[in-house]
């Protein structure tokens, strides 16, 4: 088979994957539209094969080399986490209970979340999974390298730079479907399919290798099972401690590995997922391991010396002239690495820009004043950058490496630099104690003895580490030689690592948390994680935002700016709105209570992680101070006590809401009876100014002589009055008509954006002086409306016609903005001007209410009402969204219109 | 009141349209009243009597103006833009100086209630629009003494 086939069934392969996931955020992106949940991507089936992440090319090829040397030692890299996902699934629930509850984006934003919200410790997760995960991103690529390697013969294609090709690709794919939307929670959908596909492509390939090797070179299991007697070697005695060690440091990975952690909790959809993949993962594992043991007996035995072990699921078939199951390897293998790949950068860009960038961006905008840009775009831009910087260094490594290593040595030099993580994630997870400081020495001691007795010496004496200091130790100290720290030198090198990483780490951790005082930040979310099954979610409303004092207010308006900024604007004022709606109040801007900021912390912590997110809220209310209800939270020492309080405070809650509504119920009524008597009022001083008018000209002509000239000016007075007489009685009858629900709606078909260029040309009769420059997207605007086109184009031309009435910007601009949202379909029109005062906001839509005076509105103040009127007949609204940076009306309304629809919602007794 | 016999005399008098009824002699009226039409009225039938009239939109710089103009009387419109005439109203009634300057008050608000403030404020006179031309000519005439 030429090497040029390979590749193009390679890149057949990648388009196919392609397709795969475009299609599932396709399907994704439809359903989300429509409101409904994702089927196919919450099943269990999904989540346990995107699980397989695990099984790297590895665990594909580099088991069986790993069997051929060392024997049954490699069941251990399938042993512990099978022993972890069957018997101590408690801990992963745990960990992914509490990983959702805190929108936890990363093991780094879990880690900095929970010993209160420290970014700094952020960092140090970040940078130990940058330098553990860059090997092994590298074995990836080298492994790819080596299968197409195995193809080519003696062709000495550069298998260099098929990997840099290689390495390209994965950064491109991860990029479109990695990192589409900022959202974390709701995410990847494309790229979880995708991995659940590889998932299965390398499991077929290994059993259809595995079933060939059996049954087509041996004769059967009982054959292949005397070839495995016969060729068991000294070698493959079992070692106890290693064993022991292996296991524990696989079922470590487990839990600690970046990937693991993506696929695991934050990809996860639903926790009872976790139920079906305790035993469907290790079923998994154990199908994947099931031939590994045959396929190097039979390699060792069919191959010629000198062969590489870790190709033989390659190589075996190849030689045996079966060309098909070798492709079928190869394309397993290939499934294997980018999957790994794919899923290993997401989560390390996800923490690189979560923990250094956007936290050294908030640093500069603090000193550098006002909020500017969209940080959604410095997000995710981060995050390109992130994965392309990540496989650079990955294909790097592998360069410089130069790939002579075993593939298993890589690997677990990886496992032993992320098991650091896990002294501080247990203590995060069960010790009410832990510290940050302890985290923090823990994690640095764990991290400094890796690189020093593992990491660096990894690369070969006299690369990184001198040779000098490998035989004699650092500065001729004797017990601080690398591979035999303390003098302990009998172990082997990994297990040497393991213990005194570890045994450091967790001392260090021990020591620190013990010795140091923990903030109140940290003592209230150490009881969050601690607790997380005891407190129920919804009770649970003590996070740590301090209730407003009347002095310091947070603005709500700029807390929307910062959320849209970060979420997106849609996204942002519905959920704005809903929190306000919860409250009970109307509009975009719910009060700023502690239970509003947590929600809001929560909801920005899935985009830019936990430390982020609480800073930037604290920016604007102006303190990030735990209330003295939280700690008291934390002091109450049983669950059971915190469980009940947070039933009656969810009571209490409960009540104030109530309360609040009949307040706010009373507020109106009492409102609604002054308005009517000021309605009166207004009406009778709407008719009596220009009868005015009239009545004093109309003497002034009937009983003087005059001249002429001034006889044509005050009727021309007189005449203009009466108009605006009839005017605002039909103002007044439209109105009243609206109220009632008796309009008789005209429903006809049109072009919105006809309609629009419409309104626009009709209201240019207003100051038509003025320049106002109108920006649109006509492409979003074809869309076929049935409806009252009429009366919908009245109000277009009320908004158009008061923003050139009342924009005061120099240069005025209007922008047009339609979005289509399902049934429905929402015009903007926002303007560049100062915008409506807040405390006027409220008022605008009330009858009679003007922004300036009398004469210079020109009309009666009837115009918005009108307005309001006329959307609730057209099964619609209108609203004004604040902190658009002018004056921004959205008028919403169903797309198609139903003829003979009863009269909506009805919010106010009418006048 | 009935001062008819008086002769107009000045310039002023001589610019009145109609110097026969003219009451005016020239003596100034200053009028705050928002409305441009109904402004441009008054304007109309007081010079025709003879009398100067000073219009002015809103009552921002309304206290300045009488200081410095002295009229003989002020004619304020309740629903001003800014400054209402009831606000101006107090802060003349507030100044010794101008405590004796008739004052109308004009309002095309109807109620009972308006007119009790509008007296408690320290109208001469409170007049709900639309007025007669005459009732509004007769109650300056009365107020100024011409």
């Amino acid at each position: 088979m030429s090497l040029n086939l390979l590749i193009l069934a390679a890149l057949f392969y990648v388009a196919f994957l392609f397709t795969i996931a475009w299609a599932a955020e396709r399907r994704a992106e439809m359903a989300r539209v429509q409101g409904r949940p994702f089927r196919l991507l919450r099943s269990p089936l999904v989540y346990t094969l995107s699980l397989s992440v695990y099984c790297t090319a590895w665990t594909f090829y580099g088991a069986v080399g790993y069997a051929a040397r060392s024997g049954l030692e490699f069941a251990t890299i399938y042993l512990g986490p099978t022993l972890v996902f069957v018997g101590w699934w408690w801990l992963l629930r745990k960990l992914v209970r509490v990983g959702k509850a805190h929108s936890v984006t990363s093991i780094a934003d879990m880690i900095s979340s929970r010993y209160g919200k420290s970014n700094a410790l952020g960092v140090i997760v970040t940078l130990l999974a940058m330098a553990a995960t860059t090997p092994y991103i590298a074995l990836q690529l080298q492994s790819i390298a080596l299968s197409f390697e195995a193809f080519a013969g003696d062709d000495s294609m550069a298998a260099r730079q098929l990997a840099l090709w290689v390495a390209a690709g994965l950064a491109v794919f991860t990029i479109l479907f990695g990192t589409r939307n900022l959202d974390a929670k709701e995410q990847h959908h494309g790229v979880v399919i995708a991995i659940a596909v590889e998932a299965v492509v390398k499991l077929v390939a290994l059993l259809a290798v595995g079933t060939f090797v059996v049954w087509g070179l041996a004769d059967g299991p009982a054959d292949v099972l005397t070839r495995i007697e016969a060729a068991s070697r000294v070698e493959w005695t079992i070692q106890p401690g290693r064993w022991l060690g292996l296991t524990l440091l696989a079922g470590i990975a487990i839990a600690t590995l970046p990937r693991m952690f993506q696929v695991l909790v934050v990809e996860n959809a639903d926790e009872r997922h976790l139920a079906v993949a305790s035993w469907a993962f290790p079923l998994y594992l154990i199908l994947m391991s099931l031939f590994v043991l045959p396929i190097a007996v039979m390699g060792l035995e069919l191959m010629p010396e000198g062969k590489n072990p870790d190709m033989f699921v390659l190589s075996l078939p190849l030689a045996m002239g079966r060309e098909d199951l070798a492709l079928l390897a190869f394309l397993g293998g290939f499934s294997a690495a980018t999957s790994m790949v794919i899923i290993a950068s997401i989560a390390l860009s996800t923490m690189v820009s979560n923990h250094i960038v956007v936290p050294l961006w908030l640093r500069h905008r603090a000193r550098g004043g006002r909020m500017q840009g969209d940080v959604r775009g410095l997000v995710l831009n981060s995050r390109r950058f992130a994965i392309g910087i990540i496989l650079t260094l990955g294909y790097l490594y592998y360069a410089v490496s130069g790939g002579g290593a075993a593939l298993a040595a890589i690997g677990l030099i990886a496992f032993v630099g992320m098991a650091q993580v896990l002294p501080v994630l247990i203590g995060a997870l069960y010790w009410r104690g832990a510290t940050r400081v302890g985290a923090a020495a823990g994690l640095v001691t764990g991290a400094l003895v890796w690189l020093y007795a593992l990491f660096l010496p990894s690369f070969g004496p006299d690369v990184l580490v001198p040779a000098r200091v490998m035989a004699e130790g650092a500065f001729g100290i004797s017990w601080l030689r690398p591979h035999a720290l303390f003098g302990v030198g009998t172990l082997d090198p990994l297990l040497h690592a393991l213990f005194w990483s570890l045994g450091l780490n967790a001392t260090a951790f021990l020591a620190g948390s013990l010795l140091s005082f923990p903030g109140p930040m940290e003592r209230l979310q150490g009881a969050q994680f601690v607790n997380a099954f005891a407190l129920s979610q919804d009770g649970d409303a003590t996070r740590g935002w301090m209730p407003p004092q009347s002095r310091i207010e947070p603005e709500a308006e700029d807390l929307l700016a910062m959320a849209q900024r970060i979420m997106g604007a849609t996204e942002a004022q519905s959920f704005f709105q809903a929190e306000a709606a919860e409250q009970g109040k109307q509009g975009y801007l719910p009060d700023p209570t502690p239970a509003f900021l947590d929600k809001l912390e929560l909801k920005l912590a899935s985009s830019v992680g936990t430390a982020t997110a609480h800073a930037m809220i604290a920016q604007i209310t102006g303190g990030a101070i735990v209330s003295v209800e939280a700690l008291m939270a934390v002091a109450s020492e049983t669950a059971q006590i915190m469980e009940h309080s947070a039933q009656l405070e969810a009571k209490s809650e409960e009540l104030a809401r109530t309360a609040r509504q009949l307040r706010e119920a009373n507020e109106l009524l009492q409102k609604l009876s002054i308005q009517k008597d000021s309605f009166l009022s207004q009406i009778s001083h709407e008719l009596r100014t220009p009868m005015t008018s009239i009545r004093a000209f109309s003497e002034i002509l009937m009983d003087d002589e005059i001249t002429g000239e001034e006889q044509t000016k005050y009727a021309r007075i007189i005449h203009d009055e009466s108009i605006r007489l009839t005017r605002l009685l039909d103002d007044l009858l439209d109105l009243s008509v609206l109220e009632h629900g008796q309009v008789n709606l005209d429903i006809g078909q049109a072009n919105l954006s006809e309609l629009i260029d419409k309104s626009i040309t009709a209201s240019n009769s207003v100051l038509p002086q003025r320049d106002f420059r109108i920006l649109r997207h006509p492409a979003d605007e074809q869309i076929a409306l049935s409806t009252d086109t009429g009366r919908l184009t009245q109000v277009f031309i009320n908004v158009l016609s008061n923003a050139r009435k009342y924009c005061d910007a120099e240069a005025p601009v209007m922008r047009i903005t339609v979005r289509r949202r399902g049934p429905k379909v929402s015009v903007d029109f926002i303007d560049n001007g100062s915008g409506i005062p807040k405390k006027s906001q409220a008022l605008i839509f009330e009858k009679f209410w003007r922004l300036t005076d009398t004469h210079k509105a020109g009309g009666a103040g009837l115009g918005l009402a009108i307005c309001r009127e006329i959307m609730v007949n057209l099964g619609g609204d209108i609203t004004y969204v604040p902190g658009q940076g002018g004056a921004a009306f959205r008028v919403t309304f169903p797309i198609v219109l139903a003829p003979a629809r009863p009269r909506g919602d009805v919010r106010e007794p009418a006048e | 009141m009935a001062q008819n016999d008086c002769a107009p005399r000045g310039a002023a008098a001589d610019r009145a349209e109609a110097p026969g009824t003219g009451h005016g002699r020239g003596r100034l009226v200053l009028v705050l009243e928002d409305e441009p039409n109904i402004s441009e009225a008054i304007r109309f039938i007081l010079h025709r009597d003879g009398w100067d009239v000073l219009s002015r939109g809103d009552g921002h710089d309304a206290l300045d103006l009488i200081e410095s103009k002295a009229p003989a009387l002020a004619i304020l419109d309740v629903m001003l833009p800014g400054r209402s005439g009831l606000d101006v109203l107090q802060a003349i009634r507030a100044r010794p100086a101008l405590a004796g300057l008739p004052v109308i008050v004009l309002t095309a608000k109807g109620h009972a209630t308006d007119r009790e403030i509008a007296m408690r404020s320290g109208a001469s006179l409170y007049m709900a629009k639309p007025f007669a031309n005459a009732e509004l000519l007769a109650a300056v005439r009365q107020l100024v003494g011409a």
